[in-house]
């Protein structure tokens, strides 16, 4: 089955868990995707690879440009019907407090999506969701 | 500095930067070479790193944790003292799509330092600067008080502190 076959089955079924298994840097750093009620959610399990600061058990920040970049992907394949994992041409990272040695979560908005690109907004938290971590706003082209 | 020097620093930098850092070394980073707030790093290609397994494309995030590292860098390097440092936030600028199987290239500098923040801007490559990949711009907090992170280690001359 190719990609573009298991991106609209996802699509269908309302889940992407087996999409974001076939993207190795997810598989390889532990990030997940899963919808529940109709909102994706995305979900980096923590490993201490992913530290950037051992003398305070901070999270790289790298890690979190990259699960928000995912989690903004996904919610754009989700909502919008893209046939390709969307190229993404921009993203501005925003790091808002240091990332904890835990389980960090990240969803997405769709602000606008044209012909041509799309407009992505995405936020990332760990124990409360009202305390963003990080926050990035990222173009695609779909 | 006398080459040999620059090649022992060049060591210690890549130890403690790239190698101690989990997340570096996670990504293969290794520090090729450096200068007067300014670095270059080099991200071997691996599989584990590919975005899009229909194109063998790195994911956007490999290349913006690899800038956020490089720039990080270069503030530590234009820094004269060790100062713990933050990202605020980073723009990435994708050119074109990375070449699948080749190794990555980035290079950071930091081009001001005020007493709070530091300002960066850095290019990803396979060959050259001028047929970049990537353009980065990142702005750093700069904290009063002595770093606490490794790379402490890496910048600070043999007898220093």
């Amino acid at each position: 089955m190719t990609l573009t076959e298991d991106i609209a089955r996802a699509r269908e079924a309302g889940d992407f868990a087996e999409v974001a298994a076939k993207v190795p840097l997810m598989a390889a750093m532990g990030i997940g995707v899963s919808v529940n009620d109709g909102t994706l959610l995305a979900t980096m399990a923590f490993s201490e690879p992913l530290i950037g600061n051992f003398a305070i058990r901070a999270l790289h920040g790298g890690t979190l440009g990259a699960l928000l970049e995912s989690a903004a992907a996904f919610e754009l394949m989700w909502t919008h019907s893209v046939e390709r994992i969307p190229r993404v041409v921009g993203i501005t990272v925003e790091y808002l407090r240091s990332g904890k040695a835990v389980e960090t979560f990240a969803r997405a908005e769709v602000v606008r999506a044209g012909r041509r690109v799309a407009n992505v907004h995405a936020w990332a938290w760990q124990d409360d969701i009202a305390r963003p971590i990080a926050a990035a706003h990222a173009r695609f082209l779909v | 500095m006398s080459p040999a020097d620059h090649a022992e620093r060049l060591a210690r930098l890549d130890r403690s930067f790239a190698k101690a850092i989990p997340f570096n070394a996670w990504l293969g980073l290794e520090t090729v070479d450096f200068g007067d707030g300014e670095v270059t790093l080099r991200l071997p290609h691996d599989p584990k790193l590919v975005g899009d397994p229909t194109t063998g494309v790195l994911h956007g995030g490999v290349i913006t944790a690899a800038m956020d590292a490089a720039c990080g860098a270069s503030v530590f390097l234009a820094l004269h003292t060790p100062r713990r440092i933050a990202t605020l936030d980073l723009r990435v600028d994708y050119l074109r799509p990375s070449e699948p199987g080749r190794d990555v290239f980035c290079r950071c500098r930091c081009h001001k330092v005020t007493k709070q923040v530091a300002f960066t801007e850095g290019w990803a490559f396979h060959d050259t600067q001028e047929d970049s990949i990537a353009r980065v711009v990142g702005t750093f907090m700069v904290f009063d008080g002595t770093s606490t992170s490794v790379l402490a280690d890496g910048i600070t001359k043999p007898g220093d502190a």
